[in-house]
This record gives structure tokens, C-alpha cells and sequence, in this order.
């Protein structure tokens, strides 16, 4: 079985299988970010279970980090071994004619979010690890102990504007992703039948249901601030 | 109809090619493609000048011999035909139409527009075949049911001309529509199955031996192949590849 993995098409599912619990991931982020707009009181709940959880702390999160690191690393090696497939270039091409702008520049859009993440990590994930590891406080509450912290802290991250065009920019290049990304992944894995027209739907309103969704979190924190 | 032509030149595989641009005047446009090709070589021999190297041989849309790649599509910009199927009243008086081989390192080029596809020919001698009785006693095709659906899936697969025009408009020069259609036309039927977990392997190893690139999935080599070989058939591919790894 791991013979397949050294296939062009094995690599091609590994792809697709890291897209698929990325996908996933991103749902359950929504899910819960979305309760920031909605009820701050179980936001704070659901953060702090989810920040302190050891499963999720120390079983899921190694394996996003590892699936993140895959999709983005095997992604740049399939585009560097694709680009090396053809030397010569042609001198007249109309990609438009056959393929969507979307599906030819995966590897653009997937460089944005890599970009967007990197400081996401920076801005959300490396000061929680601070907080919980280094000055070892996983109370989750503020310092005047008055309630959980995560709601405050989420609002004060979406005070400066840069911050809150940099995010709405970061889930355009998400959605322009997952528009070719989701039914790519289930095309790789073999599924292509006759719900694939029915999933080529879902999929589109997934790519831009959940992105969308993020901006106007983050449009809804900036608001509230300027109030 | 008059049109400048700008053409693909290269002597050999070890030279470097260019674009050359030739004027053409009084094409009808009810030729095809390729005899307007042919009127530029006449053209060319009469003047001295060497001619345009380029495939073809049925000139029906059949053998899938002729190429080109044509104002940036595999064999023009016309759906579900050759090049030799494609005719001149697609283009309009005065247009300038680039004409380029098929390009994939895969495919290196032999002349001009000539480019050599014996990479398809080698993926079809790892796997692309099946087992059978030759003795004389060989059981009747017929008297083994198959449903009429897996008989379809499979006559349309089988339908592949490997022409190359997959490669070609892939912007990563794969050829999964190719060795997917070809996996695909025995995986559907009874025949296929003695072979099929070792087939499918064999047929992409040699697939990446060649050197193709890996496919990502935007459709182009679907939307210009003109036998319309389905991107289903690599969903088959990968499903087959699938399978037969657990098995093994």
C-alpha cells in the first residue's frame, strides 16, 4: 500500500486527503468563530475547551500542523515537478478556452494563504502558546479575573483596520482556493459519478459560504470596535 | 482569405526552434487545415524553401496522428475534432494563427511540427492489453454478459485515439486522460479484469517513467480532447490505483 504513495497519483490522493481534513478543519474554525458573533459567552466556553482540551491540544493539533505543513509542502513539490514537465513554453496559449483562471493558479492562491497563515500564527497561535506554555497559565481568564478572555482578546485583534483588509483578503485567496479545491480533492480520490454534479454545487457554495463567513466576522469585530 | 501564418520551426530535436512567420493568400474557406498546410509547402518547395514537417495520415479524425497546437488549442479552436477535421472557415480574413507542436518534454520534438509520441506506445505495452485464448478455441466475446452502461463507459474510453491533445493542453503536460482512458476501457469489462490490479499499476509506473507531469485537475485535456474522453475515466484511474494498492 505505501507503493502508491511514490506514484504520480499517489501523491496526487495525499493531496487530496490532507485537502480533506484541512477542509474539515476550516469548518470547525467557522463554527466556532461564528459564535463570537452570536454568543460571546459560548465562544468563550467553546475556546477555552478547545485551548485546554489535551486531545485537541496534543493529539489534533500536531496532525493539522503536520497536515498543513504536507499540503503546502507537497504542493510546491508537484508544481516545481509539473513546471519541469514542459521546458519549452508555448508561444500562444489560451488557457481560457479550457480551464478556469482558478484552476491553473492553485499553487498562487494556496502561496496567499500560506502567507495569511504564517501571520495568523503569529497574530493568534504563538502568543496562546505564550500564555499556556511559557508564562503557564491555562485559566483562560482575563487578569482582573472578571471572565474568560478569548471574546476580548478576538475584538481587540480586529481594532486595526490593515488587520481586518489583510483577513479579508486572506479568505478571497481561500475562496479562489476552494472553488478548484474542493471538487479537485474528490476528483483525485476517484469520486467522480453521478452525484459529482450535485457535489460540484455543494462544493461552490462551500468555497464561498465559509470565506465569506470569516469576513464578516472580522467585519462584525471591527464595527463593534469603532461603536 | 489571406492570413500570416507564425510557425514553428526547429531542424531537429538538438536544435533550438523558432517562430517563422509566412504569408498566405487565397485559402478557401472551405479547406481544411491541413490542405491549407499544404498549399504553404507548396508554396515553400516552389520557392526552394524547406517545407512544414507536421503529422497526418487518415485525415478523418481517426488515426490520431495529426497534432498541432493551434492559436493556443490542441488541434484549434473548434470542440471534438482533429486538425485534420478542422477547417478554415473558423478563422477570419487577415487573422494571424500561431501553429506550434504538442509540447510536453515527453513529446521532444523531431521537426518543425512533428513531435514523437512513442510515450503513449510504451505506456500501452505495460498494461494495455488482455489474456487471451488464441488456440482457436477462443470463447465468443458476445457470450459474456456485460451491462449495457459498463458497455458504453467502456466502448466511449476506447474511443481514445491517442492523439496527445491531453498533454498538450495541460498546463502540467499530463497524460492521466490518455492512461485513464486506456485503464479505463478493460477495468469496465470482464475481459480486463485478469490483468487489471498489475495493469493500472504498470501503466502509471511507466506514465511517471516518462516523464508526464501530474494532472491537477482543471479539465483542459477534457475540454480538448476530440474523441471528449470524460475526466471520469481518471477518477476510474486513480480508484483502480486505489484498489489494486490495497490489494497488493
Amino acid at each position: 500500500m505505501s507503493g502508491i504513495f511514490k506514484s504520480s497519483i499517489g501523491r496526487k490522493i495525499a493531496m487530496a486527503l490532507s485537502a480533506f481534513f484541512l477542509m474539515f478543519f476550516i469548518l470547525q474554525h467557522f463554527a466556532i468563530n461564528i459564535l463570537s458573533v452570536i454568543n460571546p459567552d459560548t465562544f468563550n466556553e467553546v475556546s477555552h475547551f478547545m485551548g485546554t482540551n489535551p486531545l485537541v491540544q496534543f493529539a489534533l493539533q500536531p496532525i493539522l500542523i503536520f497536515g498543513v505543513i504536507f499540503h503546502f509542502t507537497m504542493g510546491f513539490i508537484l508544481e516545481f515537478k509539473n513546471k519541469s514537465s514542459r521546458s519549452v513554453n508555448y508561444a500562444k496559449n489560451n488557457g481560457n478556452a479550457n480551464s478556469t483562471w482558478v484552476s491553473r493558479n492553485m499553487i498562487y492562491s494556496g502561496g496567499f494563504i500560506l502567507v495569511f497563515l504564517i501571520i495568523h500564527f503569529i497574530d493568534f497561535w504563538i502568543p496562546e502558546l505564550n500564555i499556556k506554555y511559557v508564562i503557564g497559565d491555562s485559566s483562560g481568564l482575563l487578569q482582573d479575573g472578571s471572565g474568560y478572555r478569548y471574546f476580548e482578546e478576538l475584538q481587540h485583534k480586529f481594532i486595526p483596520l490593515w488587520r481586518v483588509v489583510l483577513y479579508c483578503i486572506g479568505f478571497v485567496f481561500l475562496s479562489l482556493h476552494l472553488l478548484h479545491g474542493f471538487n479537485s480533492a474528490f476528483q483525485s480520490v476517484g469520486a467522480n459519478n453521478k452525484y459529482t454534479q450535485s457535489l460540484k454545487g455543494f462544493g461552490k457554495a462551500y468555497a464561498i459560504v465559509i470565506p465569506l463567513g470569516f469576513i464578516v466576522i472580522a467585519l462584525f469585530h471591527y464595527l463593534n470596535n469603532l461603536h | 482569405m489571406n492570413l500570416t501564418l507564425q510557425i514553428w520551426r526547429q531542424e531537429n530535436a538538438q536544435t533550438k526552434g523558432k517562430i517563422v512567420e509566412y504569408p498566405i493568400q487565397d485559402i478557401s474557406p472551405d479547406m481544411s487545415f491541413l490542405e491549407m498546410l499544404d498549399i504553404l509547402n507548396r508554396q515553400l518547395i516552389t520557392n526552394g524553401d524547406t517545407p512544414v514537417a507536421f503529422d497526418h495520415d487518415c485525415r478523418e479524425g481517426i488515426c490520431g496522428s495529426c497534432s498541432l497546437y493551434i492559436n493556443g488549442e490542441a488541434h484549434g479552436p473548434d470542440r471534438r475534432v482533429t486538425t485534420c477535421q478542422l477547417h478554415m472557415r473558423k478563422f477570419k480574413d487577415g487573422d494571424t494563427i500561431f501553429i506550434e507542436p504538442f509540447r510536453a518534454d515527453a513529446f521532444p520534438v523531431i521537426k518543425d511540427l512533428v513531435v514523437d509520441r512513442s510515450a503513449f506506445d510504451r505506456i500501452q505495452h505495460a498494461g494495455g492489453f488482455i489474456s487471451v485464448n488464441t488456440s482457436g478455441n477462443t470463447q465468443d466475446g458476445n457470450s459474456i454478459p456485460i451491462s449495457k452502461h459498463d458497455a458504453d463507459e467502456a466502448m466511449d474510453a476506447a474511443t481514445c485515439i491517442g492523439c496527445g491533445a491531453c498533454v498538450a493542453s495541460c498546463k502540467n503536460s499530463s497524460a492521466m486522460l490518455f492512461v485513464g482512458a486506456k485503464v479505463s476501457q478493460y477495468a469496465l469489462l470482464p475481459q480486463g479484469q485478469i490483468e487489471a490490479p498489475d495493469r493500472v499499476q504498470n501503466m502509471v509506473a511507466q506514465m511517471d517513467l516518462e516523464g508526464f507531469g501530474n494532472c491537477t485537475n482543471t479539465g483542459a485535456c477534457e475540454v480538448e480532447c476530440p474523441k471528449g474522453i470524460s475526466l471520469e475515466n481518471i477518477a476510474r484511474m486513480n480508484l483502480e490505483l486505489i484498489k489494486s494498492s490495497i490489494k497488493s
